[in-house]
């Protein structure tokens, strides 16, 4: 468990996590411009100040608890999930949210049951389900200053925000199937969402989140049974009723935040399963509460839900997987 | 089949009486700090609810809609269900003292448990369902009842455990949580059409 060990190795934890992030960030920039950095500017000076305001009002000491780089990491993880044309606002109410109800009113990090920045996330999604749709195509020319001006104001002068936005890869299939049109003539008919393999754009953020999270692995920041097992079940749920969604498991698998999930957010110490049994099933049940809101549910994506939902579960699973002590009976 | 299943995913999950109906609260607040205590509690409940579901609807079509006296429904079925939980509670107190101990005044409480009325009203409402559906209705609000109760108590374990600050302790990060949980069910929006 986290809290079990120093301070010191929480940062080390919390900064490789940053550092596997960065290709999975450049190759979001490359594919969908700046907006994602304006967002992961904002989210970590308001998940930083929220931070302090909280240890102010808890009387804690500021220093150790804001050098342990976790808010950071909340922060990030939450603007990387979010549009890449969001305004301020939402940015600050969901990281403000993460930080104070989902890790403070708990006694802050390592008691905290679940993922706060999928807490954030989920928070948006419900009350705010049109900003958090509005998303840049891919290959779209605004400058920097462009978003900045848009998640500051709010208005992109003179250019049509509608000529620049579109739904994502996941989106677009998902309401065009619940039309009756099949996968390949939804792919037909908006070739500029789809890639050589999976969402135009999104294919390649996939797989440098995979090979920052495989950096992780590599160097035992995470353990392998939560993403294994994770990937595994998005792969399997894909396989079996791929007959019928006529998506493919690479489209799954390389398709909206599953990558990110299965290395970064999905494997958060503190709100996932703690024993090795109880990780394997925590990260399945991920991959299949995923899979189905994503394929019927009234939402785009089920990361942020398949998430919040085995947090849910963890205390339980635990509970009935834990390793039996020493003499003790059944 | 489909439908059953349909049914049972509905009233588990999409529609979860506790997290999405709000029906149900007192006990997933009261019996949920200790999971066995917690677990005993869903086993009552799952009984008297399947139970008294089948009852209700039963009275309701063979005693109270041929006599064209459907306004008298809410009294039955509380006159039902009021009967149901002290069978229970008799069955409890013969075959498991420990259980009857522990479960103590919460076992005449599911009398008072709101979802357990809430399902028997909801369930005449719909007029397509039949026996078997309505009997799948309650057994499915009581499992969704079950479960999230179950996740709650393990959860409020581990969160007695937390360094809480002095004013959110014990109902209110409760309260706070059972919010979280909830949002989590909203996922499941739109799963089920119509």
């Amino acid at each position: 468990m986290m809290e079990m060990t120093a301070p010191g190795s929480i940062t080390r934890i919390m900064l490789h996590v940053l550092y596997a992030l960065i290709p999975g960030i450049i190759a979001y920039v490359i594919f969908f411009g700046w907006g994602v950095v304006i967002n992961i500017i904002i989210a970590v000076i308001t998940a930083l100040t929220v931070e302090v305001v909280m240890l102010l009002l808890r009387k804690r000491p500021i220093k150790p608890y804001i050098m342990d780089g976790s808010a950071v990491v909340t922060a990030v993880l939450l603007a990387l999930a979010l549009p890449n044309l969001a305004p301020w606002w939402l940015i600050f109410i969901g990281v403000s949210f993460a930080i104070i109800v989902g890790k403070h009113l708990y006694g802050g990090l390592g008691y905290n049951p679940f993922n706060p920045a999928m807490i954030g996330y989920a928070l948006l999604l419900i009350s705010f389900p049109l900003e958090m749709t509005i998303w840049l195509q891919p290959d779209n020319t605004l400058s920097f200053a462009q978003s900045l001006n848009y998640a500051l104001f709010s208005t992109l002068n003179n250019i049509d925000i509608d000529a620049m936005t579109m739904a994502t890869t996941l989106d677009t299939v998902k309401t065009q199937s619940g039309l009756g049109q099949s996968f390949a003539a939804i792919q037909a008919s908006a070739p500029a969402v789809f890639g050589q393999f999976a969402g135009k754009g999104w294919e390649w953020i996939n797989l440098a989140f995979l090979l920052g999270g495989l950096w992780l692995l590599y160097r035992r920041v995470i353990s392998w049974q939560i993403p294994v097992a994770f990937i595994g079940s998005i792969f399997i749920m894909s396989l079996l009723f791929y007959p019928f969604t006529e998506t493919s498991p690479i489209y799954h698998l390389f398709g909206g935040a599953t990558m990110l999930c299965a290395f970064f957010i999905a494997t958060d110490p503190v709100t996932a399963s703690t024993t090795p049994t109880g990780r394997l099933i925590y990260a399945a049940g991920i991959g299949v509460f995923a899979y189905i809101i994503r394929m019927w549910g009234g939402y785009p994506d089920g990361i942020a839900f398949g998430v919040l939902l085995m947090n849910m579960a963890a205390p339980t699973i635990d509970y009935y997987t834990r390793p039996k002590a020493f003499g003790e009976s059944t | 089949m489909k439908e059953y299943a349909l049914i049972l995913v509905s009233t588990v999950l999409v529609n979860n009486f506790v997290l999405v109906k709000f029906l149900g609260l007192c006990p997933f607040m009261g019996v949920s700090r200790k999971l066995e205590t917690a677990t005993g509690m869903a086993l009552a409940t799952t009984f008297v609810l399947t139970l008294s579901s089948i009852c209700s609807y039963l009275a309701d079509t063979y005693l109270l809609a041929p006599l064209g006296i459907e306004y008298l429904r809410t009294i039955t079925f509380i006159l039902i269900i009021a009967g149901v939980v002290q069978f229970t509670e008799m069955f409890i107190r013969k075959t498991s003292p420990l259980l009857y101990q522990v479960l103590g005044i919460f076992l005449p409480l599911i009398t008072t448990n709101c979802a357990v009325l809430g399902v028997a009203l909801l369930n005449v409402q719909k007029t397509e369902y039949g026996f078997v559906e309505s009997a799948l209705f309650g057994f499915g609000a009581s499992v969704g009842f079950s479960l999230v109760l179950i996740l709650f108590a393990a959860m409020r374990e581990r969160i007695n455990a937390a360094d809480v600050p002095t004013p959110f302790k014990g109902t209110s990060i409760a309260l706070i949580t059972a919010g979280l949980m909830s949002m989590a069910f909203m996922g499941f929006a739109g799963l089920i059409k119509g």
